[in-house]
């Protein structure tokens, strides 16, 4: 029985635990038919043939992939290096004191989040004809920074009040507050936001794939069409789809770990011990 | 304006494209994400497990490559459906999982007394769900809801690289014929910006409903 669970069910008798061994048990079977059924849908459409396979043997179509998995990073990276600069930017727009600055920042930051990704990419790509790595990473920087611009202000709002209070009475410029007190106090609690939001970037790195960015999708499909190696369309989905979904994994994974170790942070009442909290609390 | 008037009938498919795409894969994902849900907070454990994997899975899979996956791999399995319908399966069961994640976030917001409570009053597993649980996970659930479906109505603009006549995909035709690609661009994100603001206008009208003061 797991926790999440409780509010729903009792502690399961032993009759209960019989159902639910016997639904678990048709679960299971179901389970097992459709894994079954889309198994010999695989040998029924023989995709497990040599010479399906015999593709990814050469060295040019390994090459392809790599060179395409590389291009998928390069856009990732270039997005996270634009994107994070520019959330810090506007963040800093939207929480400033004058109102223009703020109406501004808060106007583009707002416009960005409503568009979708792709509108804004085929705008970039088509309309100002730029290159499509350069329309895919202006997209994914006016997008991701956005939304990252507003994780941003989120989290230095979420400082208590005290700290920037405390900050002012000692005579610290708002500057100063900003990059002394709150910012380092929020990116602690914002960390585990901005990996997941990078998350979401390395996905839709997979959009430069229709404007033709020459990305990882790019080389399967290329793969995958090629008469020669007998349209190993579903061979090459299942080599890049794991590999997608573990890179996307990994970052998560990162993020989630990093939310467990901020969780037991100074910022659970453990304040007047903040500096040997980690060790403390290292069960938490 | 010009290049909307002139081109009104092209925007207006496309438009309602994105409409039924949006309302059709709304309706698969809440379907399949309620089923999803229900199996994850189950006390069977393959039925957990497999709520799970589908949500890990789905959540870390470009869109792109399930669009990729769904309306170039199926037809291999010989399973050849309107492509509006590939666009709807593969929209529907890629927010599936995030409308899994937010209603399983809701449910376990609701206290664990009170379903012991409910319990300890006599009530039926059904009644503890309908009367006392239900209600109140939907008060935390509408919120998060919202963001889910107005991320799906954006969604939509990739189902137009794959031949489903929707709102993006409708550059191509206006540019052909040679109107300012800008304005056409304009045009095409009014669309879009009347779509997620009308949905974000429900959610907010339900959020109101459902609120009270704690």
């Amino acid at each position: 029985m797991t926790v999440e669970s409780s509010a729903l069910y009792d502690v399961p008798g032993p009759k209960a635990l019989a159902r639910h061994r016997l639904y678990g048990i048709l679960a299971l079977v179901v389970i097992a038919a459709v894994v079954g059924w889309v198994i010999w849908m695989l040998f029924h459409t023989n995709q497990f043939t040599y010479a399906k396979w015999t593709a990814f043997q050469y060295k040019g179509v390994q090459e392809l992939l790599l060179r395409g998995l590389g291009n998928t990073l390069k856009a990732f990276g270039w997005t996270v290096l634009f994107a994070l600069p520019f959330g810090a930017l506007f963040a800093a727009g939207r929480l400033s004191d004058h109102r223009p600055v703020r109406w501004v920042s808060t106007l583009v930051v707002e416009f960005f989040r409503a568009m979708p990704l792709l509108v804004m990419i085929f705008f970039i790509f088509v309309a100002l004809k730029v290159e499509p790595l350069w329309a895919l990473v202006a997209g994914l920087t006016l997008y991701n920074g956005s939304v990252l611009a507003e994780v941003f202000r989120a989290g230095v709002l979420a400082v208590p009040k005290g700290q920037k209070e405390a900050a002012f009475a000692l005579g610290l410029r708002k500057t100063q507050v900003m990059t002394y007190v709150l910012v380092p106090q929020a990116v602690r609690s914002m960390l585990p936001t901005i990996v997941s939001q990078l998350v979401v970037a390395l996905k839709d790195t997979s959009l430069g794939f229709l404007i033709t960015y020459e990305e990882f999708l790019h080389a399967g499909k290329l793969i995958a069409t090629n008469l020669d190696y007998d349209l190993p369309f579903i061979p090459v989905v299942m080599v890049i789809t794991p590999i997608y979904i573990g890179m996307c994994l990994l970052l998560s994974w990162l993020a989630k770990w990093l939310e467990r170790r901020g969780r037991r942070s100074p910022r659970e009442g453990a304040t007047p011990v903040a500096d040997a909290g980690p060790v403390l609390d290292a069960q938490g | 304006m010009n290049v909307l008037t002139s081109n009104w009938s092209t925007y207006w498919h496309g438009f309602l494209g994105t409409l039924w795409l949006t309302l059709a894969s709304a309706a698969l994902a809440l379907v399949l994400g309620v089923l999803i849900a229900g199996f994850r907070v189950s006390p069977v454990k393959p039925l957990r497990a497999f709520g799970t994997g589908w949500v890990t899975v789905l959540r870390n899979t470009p869109l792109t490559l399930l669009f990729f996956i769904v309306v170039l791999g199926l037809p291999r399995f010989h399973i050849t459906l309107p492509f509006f319908t590939f666009a709807v399966l593969a929209l529907g069961c890629y927010t599936s999982a995030f409308v899994c994640e937010a209603l399983r976030s809701g449910v376990n917001t609701v206290p664990t007394g009170q379903g012991e409570a409910a319990r300890s009053l006599g009530m039926t597993f059904g009644q503890t769900l309908s009367l006392v649980v239900l209600p109140q996970a939907y008060r935390a659930v509408v919120a998060p809801l919202g963001s889910v479906m107005i991320a799906l109505a954006k969604n939509t603009a990739i189902a137009g690289s794959f031949s489903v006549v929707e709102l993006l995909g409708t550059y191509r035709t206006i540019n052909e014929l040679g109107y300012n690609i800008v304005w056409t661009f304009v045009w095409i994100a009014v669309g879009y910006l009347i779509i997620t603001l009308a949905i974000s206008a429900l959610f907010n009208v339900l959020e109101r409903r459902v609120a009270v003061s704690r």
